[in-house]
């Protein structure tokens, strides 16, 4: 089970409201490398892990990963709230006002809706665990555009925490795929 | 949200942080007594300062008992609160 905890993992830091920047990092929040993706398949996948420490790994960075879209969530929420209609037009989410207001919803930065598509689970550890050493790279590339993309140095605070942490969990996935392929060659027999 | 709930929330943010990056550590390396150690030592400040938290403020979980009214409802909620 899962229980909430009211704060989020660390702070979600924007100098001004922004429709423009809001519209991009709605990406981490329904894109194909989001934080939604990344959780839903790490907790998908633990199920048929071989080892203690892959089930392990798979649940806590799964979890953590839930923390991170409330984390983004926070951040969108903050660069939207006060935008008039002619500000979101003005960028291009007349679109996403017509269909969803000004609330969120799982998209892309070009309003493409999430899917599972996105994700994968193989049953084949080795192959599971690739994709999540995959994942997290492509997730830490996403955060350094948007990075880029922004002049805000209180949101790229957060988004560089949120850079780190990929980082992180590359090299946890990465020792978990090593102790993984040993356990799967000790099984072996010649 | 006064400067000094927030400076405790902070606070108790980065200590859960802290445990949490442990607790992914250790599930690759289960047999590091040093990492066990810091981590054993790390929850029980956080426990300390989660409970002083939550009394002061009212409760962030759901093991922690509520004044009259219901205290859970209570503003601001995460994403509401200015952290800068």
């Amino acid at each position: 089970m899962w229980s909430y905890e009211k704060k989020l993992q660390y702070p979600a830091k924007v100098g001004k409201a922004n429709v423009k920047m809001a519209k991009y990092l709605i990406t981490q929040y329904g894109g194909p490398d989001g934080e939604l993706a990344a959780s839903l398949r790490y907790l998908n996948q633990r199920y048929t892990m071989p080892t203690p420490q892959a089930k392990g790994i798979l649940t806590d960075i799964g979890t953590e990963e839930m923390a991170h879209l409330e984390i983004i969530a926070t951040l969108v929420y903050k660069l939207m709230d006060r935008a008039s209609v002619e500000e979101l037009k003005q960028v291009d989410l007349g679109g996403h006002y017509a269909d969803h207001g000004k609330a969120l919803f799982y998209v892309n930065g070009n309003g493409v809706p999430w899917t599972a598509t996105y994700i994968q689970a193989k049953g084949d550890p080795v192959a599971d665990l690739h994709e999540d050493m995959a994942a997290e790279e492509k997730a830490r590339a996403t955060y350094e555009w948007l990075i880029n993309l922004s002049d805000d140095p209180d949101l790229n605070d957060t988004l560089r925490f949120l850079r780190e942490r990929e980082v992180v969990h590359f090299q946890r996935f990465g020792e978990t795929l090593q102790i993984v392929q040993e356990y799967l060659d000790s099984k072996k027999c010649y | 949200m006064d400067r000094d709930q927030l400076c405790m929330l902070q606070e108790l943010m980065a200590v859960e942080f802290t445990a949490l990056e442990f607790h992914l550590y250790l599930d690759t390396h289960p047999t590091d007594q040093k990492a066990l150690m810091e981590y054993n030592s790390v929850v029980q400040k956080l426990k300390v300062l989660k409970q002083q938290y939550q009394e002061r403020y009212g409760p962030i979980t759901y093991e922690q008992p509520s004044s009259y009214p219901w205290q859970w409802i209570n503003e601001p909620w995460p994403w509401e609160i200015c952290y800068e």
